[in-house]
């Protein structure tokens, strides 16, 4: 019975094993990482299962939708980029061995892929150790700039300074903080209430519940007790469902109370209820509504793919990531990475939210900072904009207020 | 002082939550001994029932969907009752394993189904309003699954204590091989204890779509807690779970006004865990005479 079982399993362990080393003979182990042969390998990592697969399968797929556009126009350096999607199953340590097998088994030229802070934070020490290349596609807390990686979500400048920007021009000088219990909300809280102090605001209060918390009728209570302007919403994931539910049945609709929210694009808003969150304020770079003859190729392509779909930020993001890749390769002449790191520095690219430019130092990218309301149709309309692409800046170095945060 | 006063009505309406998601377990894992991790499960059932019967009930869904979502949660739990669960009756390490494993397939299911992304369930129009009572703000929403609770915990206690089916459900529970020389068909009598008390779940979800997410992972908020109650009440015990889901409900309520909701959940936590120091066999305790 056990030697039964044992000799399929021999096999199957074996034969791929010897594919592989087949497959690395006949290709001779080059030099140019993933560009053997007549295709170039490129990883998507993102959680395809577990509660993140929520917003990242659609990263996911306009990931890929940008790698088509890329391979029906002849691809990079003549050839033909060939994906290779792995799941990071809402699980850290899984996206660093993901990452860890991408890089060495796929030998794939750049990876794609993230969204919370501890994937990227979990994926970091693996692309630093291998000299390999990360492109992370979400806004995040800042306070971080890794040679290997190139972020192309916004930082806290160009998100959340922009939203705290936009209350004060509005005159909402009292907040109450809610977020979620982990690194982003936390740190981003920090940013807030330094830039309060150094504004006249006033912070009535600081409340984190934990991740998938459902329960908000106390919270509600603290807040209606408080009496604030305006609250700053750094929730993540199902929490905002609850929280805008609740808030909304105890009387709090946005005439009342606006909340400004950075975690919630097109995609929330259908699970949250429009009726629950119309009219409320969010701050990102892209919307679906933002106007432009490439978004509009955008949004047409990707609705011709998956009907009836929304296009949020954090999508654009992975969009734009996979475009500026490919234009730092050609630049380069080679997808190796320190190539490419070089090449990327400058490059400019007209993208679905404007125009788009990678900071050589920081490895970020320059974006329009755009606050908007969410609509009775599920869209959300640009109410305020900062007209230019900011300046990326993760450590905040050129804000006077925020020389005690790191 | 007007905002600690609220908390009173939000302790009772968060234990008005925790005792309907509790109902149902207080039967198959109370009353059977069964740890049905995928209980969860069920209540996400009742919750996307809801959200399907919006195509042609509108804004009267979470109406119907209540008793279509008992049957069709009900039906769940039999089914699974009826494949796998009773082949491992006396082995709660084998059925704790099934069960979760039987819950991660209904969520992937339930992606499969409806997507990853959350659905919205819209509350009747009737429901979206609010009384304030002593300055204490109450939505309908709560004011609804305060009442459904109730509702919910008179039925059953009518059906325990006085129809012959709810009757032998306790003789089978009290004494199975007394109950079994009595002539009382235990197997039958197990099925529909797990219908019934999977079809509880499906209500609570139906319930659950007025104040929470609708998604595949609804359950594993839910699931613990519900576990909690049961276990602080005293396994079987309606009573029980009744006072130990309001109890919790009012120690949530205030630990998280004066401290927050992460801390909250520290402190009840630990709280259960030192009541059940002193009381190991929860609130209530069913006397019996068998051995066992």
């Amino acid at each position: 019975m056990r030697k039964k079982f044992f000799r399929p399993l021999a096999a199957a362990l074996v034969l791929p094993a010897a594919l592989l080393t087949a497959c690395g003979g006949e290709s001779g182990d080059t030099a140019e990482a993933g560009a053997a042969g007549n295709t170039i390998k490129v990883g998507v990592l993102h959680s395809l299962s577990g509660t993140m697969s929520i917003s990242e399968v659609t990263v996911k797929n306009s990931e890929l939708l940008a790698i088509e556009e890329i391979n029906a126009k002849g691809g990079v350096l003549g050839k033909k980029l060939e994906p290779v999607v792995e799941d990071g199953a809402s699980d850290w340590p899984t996206f660093a061995q993901k990452a860890q097998k991408l890089i060495k088994k796929d030998k794939v030229a750049t990876v794609f892929g993230g969204w919370t802070s501890a994937s990227r934070k979990a994926m970091l020490p693996v692309f630093e150790r291998n000299k390999a290349l990360l492109w992370y596609p979400v806004q995040y807390e800042g306070l971080e700039s890794s040679p290997y990686i190139f972020y192309t979500g916004a930082t806290t400048n160009q998100q959340i300074v922009p939203g705290l920007d936009y209350l004060k021009e509005k005159g909402k000088k009292k907040i109450y903080l809610v977020g979620s219990d982990y690194v982003f909300p936390r740190t981003a809280n920090k940013i807030i209430k330094a830039y309060a102090k150094a504004n006249g605001m006033q912070i009535l209060g600081e409340e984190y519940t934990p991740l998938g918390h459902t329960e908000y009728s106390t919270l509600v209570n603290k807040i209606s007790d408080a009496k604030p302007d305006a609250v700053f919403n750094t929730l993540n994931g199902d929490s905002n469902v609850a929280f805008f539910k609740q808030l909304k049945s105890a009387g709090f609709d946005a005439a009342k109370l606006p909340v400004m929210s950075v975690s919630i694009a097109e995609e929330e808003v259908k699970g949250i209820g429009v009726p629950n969150i119309e009219g409320q304020l969010v701050a990102w770079n892209y919307y679906q509504t933002t106007s432009g003859a490439t978004n509009d190729a955008f949004v047409k392509a990707f609705q011709a793919k998956h009907k009836g779909a929304v296009t949020s930020d954090p999508m654009e993001a992975g969009y734009n990531a996979v475009h500026l890749w490919a234009a730092a390769a050609e630049k380069a002449g080679s997808v190796e990475v320190e190539a490419v790191k070089k090449a990327a520095a400058g490059i400019s690219l007209d993208l679905p939210e404007g125009k788009v430019t990678i900071d050589g130092p920081t490895q970020h990218v320059y974006k329009t900072a755009r606050i908007g309301v969410i609509g009775k149709d599920g869209l959300i309309k640009e109410v305020w904009s900062s007209k230019e692409p900011i300046k990326p800046d993760p450590y905040l170095k050129s804000y006077p207020w925020a020389s005690g945060l790191s | 002082m007007e905002s600690l006063l609220n908390q009173v009505p939000i302790g009772l309406s968060i234990g008005a939550v925790l005792l309907l998601i509790a109902l149902g377990l207080t039967f198959t894992f109370g009353q059977m001994g069964v740890i049905n991790m995928a209980h969860g499960e069920f209540i996400m059932a009742g919750a996307y029932t809801a959200y399907m019967l919006q195509g042609w009930a509108g804004g009267q869904a979470v109406l119907v969907a209540l008793p279509v979502a008992f049957l069709i949660a009900g039906a769940l739990g039999w089914i699974l009752e009826r494949t796998a669960i009773r082949h491992f009756y006396g082995r709660p390490l084998d059925t704790l394993l099934l069960t979760w494993g039987v819950s991660l397939v209904l969520q992937q299911a339930a992606r499969d189904l409806f997507g990853a992304p959350n659905v919205q369930v819209d509350a009747p129009s009737w429901l979206t309003g609010r009384i304030e009572v002593a300055g204490a703000n109450l939505p309908y929403s709560r004011l609804f699954i305060l009442g459904l609770a109730i509702a919910c915990v008179v039925g059953i206690s009518v059906y325990m204590n006085r129809s012959r089916q709810g009757r032998r459900m306790r003789a089978v529970m009290q004494n199975r091989e007394l109950a079994a020389v009595s002539g009382v068909a235990t197997g039958r009598v197990d099925q529909f204890t797990f219908f019934l008390g999977s079809g509880l779940a499906g209500v609570a979800g139906v319930a659950l779509t007025l104040i929470g997410p609708v998604g595949p992972s609804l359950g594993t908020y839910y699931i613990v807690d519900a576990f909690l109650v049961v276990v602080a009440g005293g396994l079987g015990q309606l009573k029980g779970a009744v006072i130990a889901a309001l109890a919790l409900g009012m120690l949530n309520s205030f630990t998280e006004f004066w401290t927050d909701a992460s801390l909250a959940k520290v402190i009840v936590f630990a709280a259960i865990i030192a009541f059940l120091q002193f009381r190991p066999q929860g609130m209530f305790v069913l006397r019996s005479r068998a051995l066992t």
